[in-house]
């Protein structure tokens, strides 16, 4: 074994993030870690590599164990040294410096000279053509074609990725590389190029971590999986003849049971007369939102409903309020009540009363150099009028700081908000406290839907549940329809009434709270309809005969 | 202590000291046998002549389009507002209120334009607006030779064609708001007209800003997508305040010119927007925010400090350098106050 991990455990703040986390990895051997947001894959990493932030706060506890000795890194220089490599989901390049420069960057091979000996190795001069020799054969290694004298910023997302493992692989002594999300960027045939250089690689006897939210990708590549839920090694399992389907239902289950009996309670006001006209319909939707594209979405929500919108990052879950809101250029028909909705403007969807807490709170839901008064009645302010009062027989519009403070008051009271008064600048509040804000901006503005976008994230658990408990009271007391997405299933499943679940840009399906954690997964992981893949169709329809 | 420390932090400590040297530029006069009444009377008229410039810079501040260093554009609109008022032969208050007037029109003509440019060059602003100022002067002073002006007053006495570069408006509105109720006591003038026409001009934008209108230009400048977010249309409310600005800056040289007494074209507006800019700096504003408070203070510091640098080194050193004192001076203020980007509080 090149790696063990022993017990690896983690708190920050009295806050447990990982607990008893074993694994071992072996050389020539990828080994696939996955897992929901906030399971403890990028902590354990990490640790790995012992980021300054762990040191900060208390350390870790367990052991790791490196070519069968225990070890313990001051810094990720050490890890390196050791011969660990890290492939980060951003790309650390410098874009004006070629694949060769970028690859040997600090580690240059120089030319000696009498000079470097009197002064200082820093004049030394490059050798520029070792470097390239060099660069080539770290790009050789991986397979691909790639020139080592290519500007970085010319080059297409798929190179810049290359260029990034190969400047691991170079190190004289690599022998791990984990891998973050290396195919997050990249499309599907460049992520194909990519695997089958990373099995190269692992031919060669290097060992991998490849961590992804591709279920589809760490199947087909990895030897074995390991699947990390709420901090905890929940199963390791070996790829072969295990489908994307039972991975994500890894991922996603907690114990079945209890959930649907907690589940059950919850939800007594369901309507259930589909006679009823809905009140917002979409039809082939389509959104271009960088990131969180949608392709080809259709549902309709009816009056008085929370409906859930679920799926993994990056599948177009976030587009759909974004698009509908005009925030971001997208097409296709919605109606309200029937009738059209204008689409790519912002306005016309206020007006007709649909408000929006947007998932970019500092960026797009507040103005943080303003107090809290301003931040929740500026909206209102605007579309509906409110907060003003008509001068010269209405030739003016006053503003009315008077009123805004005393709606701000009373919102501050009902959501709970600690601040020092309505005129707190509301850059200075919690993410939480925040949040309560959005919230309350869109009360404000008295609408007939509300689109909720991630409205916990970010926040601790406090001001999450007081967050969704507002919602559901809000819901049921002025009947106002909410579309709540969030990548949290458990948070849809414990409000929502229905969710549907976005992959790739389009509703994989509906299902009802009720349905199994399992059915949620099979829709996230998209493997309920794959033609690009057929081969990984087999294995799939055989594990649902097994659980059957 | 601890009072103190917070009025600091709050105050901006470069502001205290700028205000401590000014006021001891003050106490200095005497000492020095510069004439106090005199040196404040100075420093009065400056406040008066320069006000309503810093004040044009607030709309386009608030509204997150940055400094306005293309106020010479404003300024441009101004000069047309003045020479055509002095075609016409209007005197007194009449042939103000004209140059007020037809100042106003170009004013919103070159703000719409203007502001449509900026809207298309979001993040670029300042950089843009400076070369807007420069270039617009530029082709202003082809047009000043060709504009079909044919009053004797303004003609190149040779020739006959074209404007000259400095026209006098003496016969025509000079000091018309600095006399209106003035106070003289002595050597102390106090141009009440002038101070009062930049206070209902101030109050005019502190209602702006209280109107909805206003209100969503500020968010507009504080952030552009909450703005949006909001069903605010960005980029006319950009439009809205840049036009503002540039009627702003119009008017105020218009008022600069009565108190000074000459209208001066060609590369006249070359500079006019920098020590404007200095002024609203030093007087704590940000790129992005913006008070009155920050004008008055501003422009009571910048133009304090300007008038009475040059009279107090003359007396102290004998010799005649107020110009090379005063051009160092400025420059200098403006040099730091374009270095500061943090906003202070009050």
């Amino acid at each position: 074994m090149i790696l063990s991990l022993r017990g690896i455990g983690k708190q920050f703040y009295g806050n447990r993030v990982l607990s008893d986390v074993s694994f071992d990895v072996a050389p020539g051997q990828i080994v696939g870690l996955v897992g929901e947001n906030g399971a403890g894959k990028t902590t354990l990493m990490k640790i790995l590599f012992s980021m300054p932030e762990i040191h900060e706060t208390g350390g870790y506890e367990g052991g790791i164990f490196w070519n069968g000795k225990e070890v313990r890194f001051k810094s990720p220089f050490d890890a390196l040294d050791a011969g660990i490599g890290m492939v980060h989901q951003e790309f650390s390049l410098i874009p004006g410096f070629t694949a060769a420069e970028n690859i040997l960057l600090n580690r240059e091979p120089l030319y000696k000279s009498a000079l470097t000996d009197i002064f200082s190795p820093r004049i030394s001069r490059l050798d520029r053509k070792t470097m390239t020799e060099l660069a080539k054969a770290a790009i050789d290694k991986l397979g691909v074609a790639l020139d080592p004298a290519m500007l970085v910023k010319e080059m297409p997302v798929g190179h810049k990725q290359f260029t990034e493992i190969a400047r691991e692989l170079c190190r004289a002594n690599v022998k791990l590389i984990v891998l973050d999300e290396p195919t997050a960027v990249l499309t599907e045939s460049e992520a194909e190029v990519l695997l089958s250089s990373l099995r190269l690689l692992a031919a060669e006897g290097i060992a991998l971590i490849f961590i992804s939210h591709r279920l589809r990708e760490v199947v087909e590549l990895c030897d074995r999986i390991v699947v990390l839920r709420d901090g905890k090694k929940i199963e390791e399992v070996p790829a072969k003849g295990c489908s994307a389907k039972t991975i994500a239902s890894l991922m996603v289950g907690r114990s079945v049971e209890t959930q649907r009996a907690e589940s059950a309670g919850i939800h007594e006001g369901e309507k259930d007369d589909d006679k009823e006209e809905p009140v917002l319909s979409v039809e082939r939707l389509w959104v271009d939102m960088p990131g969180e594209t949608v392709r080809d979405v259709t549902f309709s929500v009816k009056k008085g409903e929370i409906f859930g919108i679920g799926g993994l990052a990056g599948q177009g879950k976030l587009g759909i309020p974004n698009g509908i809101m005009g925030l971001s250029p997208a097409g296709g028909v919605v109606k309200l009540h029937g009738k059209p909705l204008r689409m790519g403007s912002p306005n016309a969807a206020l007006e007709r009363g649909v408000a929006f807490v947007s998932e970019d709170r500092r960026g797009v839901g507040l103005l943080l150099d303003e107090g809290i008064d301003w931040n929740i009645t500026f909206s209102a302010m605007q579309i509906r009028d409110k907060f003003l009062k008509p001068l010269l027989g209405g030739l003016f519009q006053w503003r009315s700081d008077r009123e805004m403070c005393s709606v701000a008051n009373e919102y501050i009271s009902l959501l709970d908000i600690k601040c020092t008064g309505p005129r707190q600048r509301v850059g200075n509040l919690s993410g939480g406290n925040q949040q309560k804000v959005c919230l309350a901006k869109a009360f404000a503005l008295q609408p007939d839907i509300l689109f909720v976008s991630e409205p916990t994230r970010g926040i601790d658990i406090g001001a999450k549940a007081i967050v969704l408990e507002t919602l559901k009271r809000y819901n049921s007391e002025y009947g106002t329809t909410i579309i709540m997405v969030s990548s949290e299933l458990e948070e849809l499943r414990s409000i929502c009434q229905r969710i549907a679940v976005i992959y790739e840009g389009r509703i994989e399906g509906i299902l009802p709270h009720t349905a199994l954690l399992e059915e949620f997964g099979v829709l996230m992981a998209g493997a309920k309809d794959a033609p690009k893949t057929p081969n990984e169709e087999r294995p799939a329809e055989s594990d649902r005969r097994s659980e059957h | 202590m601890e009072q103190i420390k917070r009025f600091v932090a709050d105050f901006g400590l470069p502001r205290i000291i700028i205000a401590v040297y000014l006021l001891g530029l003050f106490l200095m006069a005497p000492m020095v046998g510069v004439s106090l009444p005199g040196a404040l009377s100075d420093t009065s008229i400056r406040i008066g002549m320069n006000g309503i410039m810093v004040l044009a810079l607030v709309p386009m501040i608030q509204s997150g389009c940055g400094l306005n260093f293309g106020l010479s554009l404003g300024v441009i609109a101004g000069l047309l507002g003045a020479t055509c008022s002095i075609q016409t032969g209007y005197v007194g208050a009449r042939g103000f209120l004209c140059a007020i007037l037809v100042s106003q029109v170009f004013g919103a003509i070159f703000g719409y334009g203007y502001g449509t440019l900026l809207n298309r060059v979001k993040g670029g602003e300042m950089m843009i607006s400076t070369y807007v100022g420069f270039s617009s002067v530029m082709v202003m002073s082809i047009a000043w030779l060709v504009l079909p002006f044919t009053s004797p007053v303004m003609i190149w006495g040779y020739g006959g064609e074209g404007l000259r570069t400095t026209i006098s408006v003496e016969n025509f509105w000079r000091h018309i708001l600095d006399d209106f109720l003035a106070v003289q006591i002595s050597d102390f003038k106090f141009p009440t007209g002038a101070i009062l026409f930049f206070l209902f001009v101030s109050l005019a934008i502190w209602a702006f800003f209280h109107l909805k209108i206003g209100t969503a230009m500020t968010a507009v400048g504080s952030n552009p997508s909450y703005a949006r977010a909001s069903g605010v249309d960005v980029n006319r409310m950009r439009v809205i305040s840049v036009v503002l600005s540039t009627m702003l800056g119009a008017m105020g040289i218009v008022v600069y010119q009565q108190s000074f007494g000459f209208i001066q074209l060609y590369d006249g507006p070359l500079y006019m927007a920098f020590p404007a800019v200095a002024a609203i700096l030093i007087g704590g504003a940000g790129v992005n925010k913006a008070s009155l408070t920050n004008v008055f203070i501003g422009v009571a510091l910048y133009q304090g400090i300007l008038t009475m640098t040059p009279l107090i080194f003359n007396a102290v050193l004998k010799l005649d350098m107020s110009d090379v004192i005063r051009i160092i001076v400025s420059n200098g203020m403006i040099l730091y106050a374009l270095t500061r980007k943090t906003k202070v509080l009050k």
